[in-house]
């Protein structure tokens, strides 16, 4: 279906990323936000707030990041589609509502501006290390999908995808910003609300009487059902049969976990989001994204300059972490060079994909600023050597 | 025995199953706990409320009360450890037509979830809280609460509890509860009526049912099994609807005051919010339409 026009803002406009992810919210048919203020992220709430009176729908600021968390998940079993926007430490509370919403297979998107840490760390100033956390922060096994986008458009296009992948495989979706692409203003393109693809939520057609609220289809994903429509279903952070009902054993705990695991499969075999450049030729491939993944543009065009074959492969979708492309460029590259505002987080599962066939180098960078191209393309150097 | 009795006929199901899972039975309840005859009393409630059925969604925290969520047969909604108020609050916000119900522990509520609780009532959210207080964290083994009182002997007070309770009633008050009532497991008429005029009021309502735990809490004080608790409250307790609630602090073997001391009338949250929107925007605002997401 296309988008509602309500919610689209058409046009060419000049925003930054904050604000270009709160249209790709509206354009996505978020009609309820809960937010906790908190620097470099707010600015996505407050347009909202603004916004979302003249649109239809509910912004409300809860009394943290716990509670905003939880009670975008009540209005989604409600029936909205529905988010929260979020920094460091706003992230770190909200594990456990990320926890809850997958193991409540719960369609939401979470917004995590990225800021230095660890604590309060630089609340002004980006990083991009909690993308493990991204991955790994609540407790458990559990699979989320993650997106990066590098710039003010990619934050309003990027956020519409973000909420349609939720209601797809019914996982929260991270959009992983950093302060950078969050504070940075450039051109943003809304187009006209019929060219914006939307995902509707997958509500059930069978009766109440033999609906089962976590009976998978062949996609592996179950259908949804809304409070107030009969169905009189049940949801439990608990371990649960296909009828939702808490069950304590073994089989059931296996059944379920990997299901919730393997319903995200379709990202190793080819749904995984990435741009790749100049890759035909490249000996030396610089893996980055966000931020990043602009000043490894620069690093690649002055390799290229100097005549090595340097290429890009942007991540922009990082979790499920996209193995089947770095499998198959491990088999024809010289080496990787993974530059990240962190001290070395996806530069493993490049290590571990890449599995030795080719060299990675880490360029770490501890956070507060962005990497000097130079630094990238002494590595890149140091690489094609 | 009356006549009404022997009429019944022996196949005869309990009246209180069409508003259970009986395919959940039976549930995990210790003997002689209190939660079962509040979930009576509330089934009960919904009866003679009228109230569509389908329309009202139950929502729980963690903990021995956080399991009515699973045996009610509503929509219901266990949540995480202190968040099913916030989590209610979402669900109310986004489906407004729903009754929204949050019935969970004193340790979920005013511990871990204390603050979700008070920012509900300032609010005035129109959700309606029941707090079974059973003085203890059962399902973890009997450790101190916040509602625990002094002198209790609990799993982690093995000397005896020092710190002060929170009186509940009183803090709901202040808070900014439109309804305010407590009773025990003793007063089954009362609760269930008070239930009943609670899911008939608008606004923030909080009901504090004080319910035995014979397994820990009252095994470790000497106080007896199932029925000397009812004894006990029988013995202690005092109505008095109306009573400031600042007089309504709980000890360990002191008076029980019950009754309904609070019910008065506040616009709620969504008042608040639509009254606030149409003075700024006046004709653009538009009324939230958020359960619509599906095609078609």
């Amino acid at each position: 279906m296309h988008a509602d026009p309500k919610g689209v803002l058409t046009g060419v406009h000049f925003l930054d990323g904050d604000h270009a992810c709160c249209e790709g919210t509206l354009a996505a048919g978020a009609r309820f936000a809960a937010g906790y203020p908190i620097t470099p992220s707010t600015e996505v709430v407050e347009r909202f707030a603004w916004r979302i009176p003249t649109v239809g729908g509910i912004f409300i600021q809860m009394e943290d990041e716990l509670a905003a968390s939880i009670a975008l998940q009540g209005a989604v079993w409600g029936g909205a589609k529905a988010f929260t926007v979020t920094s460091g430490p706003g992230f770190s509370l909200m594990m456990e509502h990320i926890g809850y919403a997958a193991i409540t297979e719960t369609p939401c998107v979470f917004v995590n501006v990225q800021r230095g840490g660890p604590s309060t760390g630089l609340p002004t100033l980006p990083a991009q290390a909690d993308m493990m956390q991204a991955k790994w922060g609540s407790h458990g096994d559990y699979s989320i999908i993650a997106l990066c986008p590098n710039s003010p458009q990619e934050c309003f296009d990027l956020t519409v995808t973000g909420f349609n992948l939720a209601e797809e495989f019914r996982v929260p979706v991270m959009m992983m910003l950093d302060e950078c692409v969050g504070h940075m203003t450039e051109k943003v393109v809304i187009p006209e609300s019929d060219q914006i693809d939307i995902t509707p939520r997958r509500f059930t057609h069978e009766s109440p009487e033999t609906f089962r609220l976590f009976k998978p289809r062949e996609d592996l994903v179950p259908d949804m059902v809304k409070a107030g429509d009969g169905y009189k279903f049940h949801v439990t952070g608990l371990t649960h049969d296909e009828r939702g009902y808490p069950s304590m054993n073994v089989e059931t705990q296996d059944k379920l976990v990997r299901r919730m695991h393997d319903k995200l499969k379709p990202f190793s075999n080819g749904r995984a989001l990435f741009e790749a450049v100049d890759l035909e030729d490249a000996e030396v491939v610089v893996v980055s994204y966000g931020i990043t993944s602009r000043v490894a543009q620069r690093a690649t065009q002055l390799a290229r300059a100097k005549g090595i074959k340097a290429g890009i492969f942007r991540i922009i979708s990082a979790w499920p972490f996209p193995e089947q492309h770095i499998k198959e460029l491990a088999g024809r590259v010289k080496a990787f060079v993974v530059p990240e505002l962190n001290l070395g987080q996806m530069v493993h599962e490049v290590e571990r994909h890449t599995a030795g066939r080719a060299k990675v180098i880490s360029v770490p960078h501890a956070g507060g600023s962005v990497h000097k191209p130079e630094v990238i393309l002494n590595a890149i150097l140091e690489a094609a050597r | 025995m009356s006549e009404a009795i022997l009429d019944i006929p022996l196949d005869a199901g309990n009246p209180v199953e069409p508003f259970l899972r009986m395919d959940r039975m039976p549930h995990i309840w210790c003997p002689a706990c209190g939660i079962g005859t509040t979930v009576n009393c509330f089934a009960r409630a919904l009866e003679s409320s009228k109230l569509d059925l389908n329309k009202v969604a139950v929502v729980s925290g963690i903990g021995c009360t956080g399991r009515v969520a699973g045996y009610a047969n509503l929509d219901s909604f266990h949540t995480t450890h202190g968040r099913a108020i916030p989590f209610a609050t979402g669900l109310k916000l986004s489906n407004p037509e729903l009754q929204v119900v949050v019935y969970s522990g004193d340790g979920d509520l005013f511990a871990i979830g204390g603050n979700h609780f008070i920012h509900a009532a300032r609010r005035n959210m129109d959700i309606k809280v029941i707090c079974v207080n059973n003085l203890t964290y059962a399902m973890t083994g009997g450790q101190t609460g916040p509602a625990t009182p002094s002198e209790v002997i609990s799993a982690t007070s093995p000397y005896g509890v020092f710190e002060p309770s929170f009186n509940l009633v009183q803090l709901a008050e202040a808070a900014g509860a439109s309804y305010v009532a407590r009773w025990t497991t003793f007063h089954v008429k009362q609760l269930a009526r008070s239930m009943e005029e609670m899911l008939h009021k608008k606004g923030f309502c909080f009901i504090e049912v004080l319910s035995p735990c014979p397994t820990l809490y009252q095994r470790r004080n000497k106080m007896g099994d199932g029925l000397d608790a009812m004894k006990f409250y029988k013995q202690v307790s005092k109505v008095r609807n109306g009573a400031p609630t600042s007089e309504c602090s709980l000890s360990k073997a002191g008076e029980i005051v019950v009754g309904k001391f609070v019910d008065r009338d506040r616009p709620d949250y969504l008042e608040l919010l639509t009254h606030q929107m149409h003075a700024s925007l006046g004709n653009r605002y538009a009324d939230p339409e958020i359960t619509t997401c599906s095609e078609g």
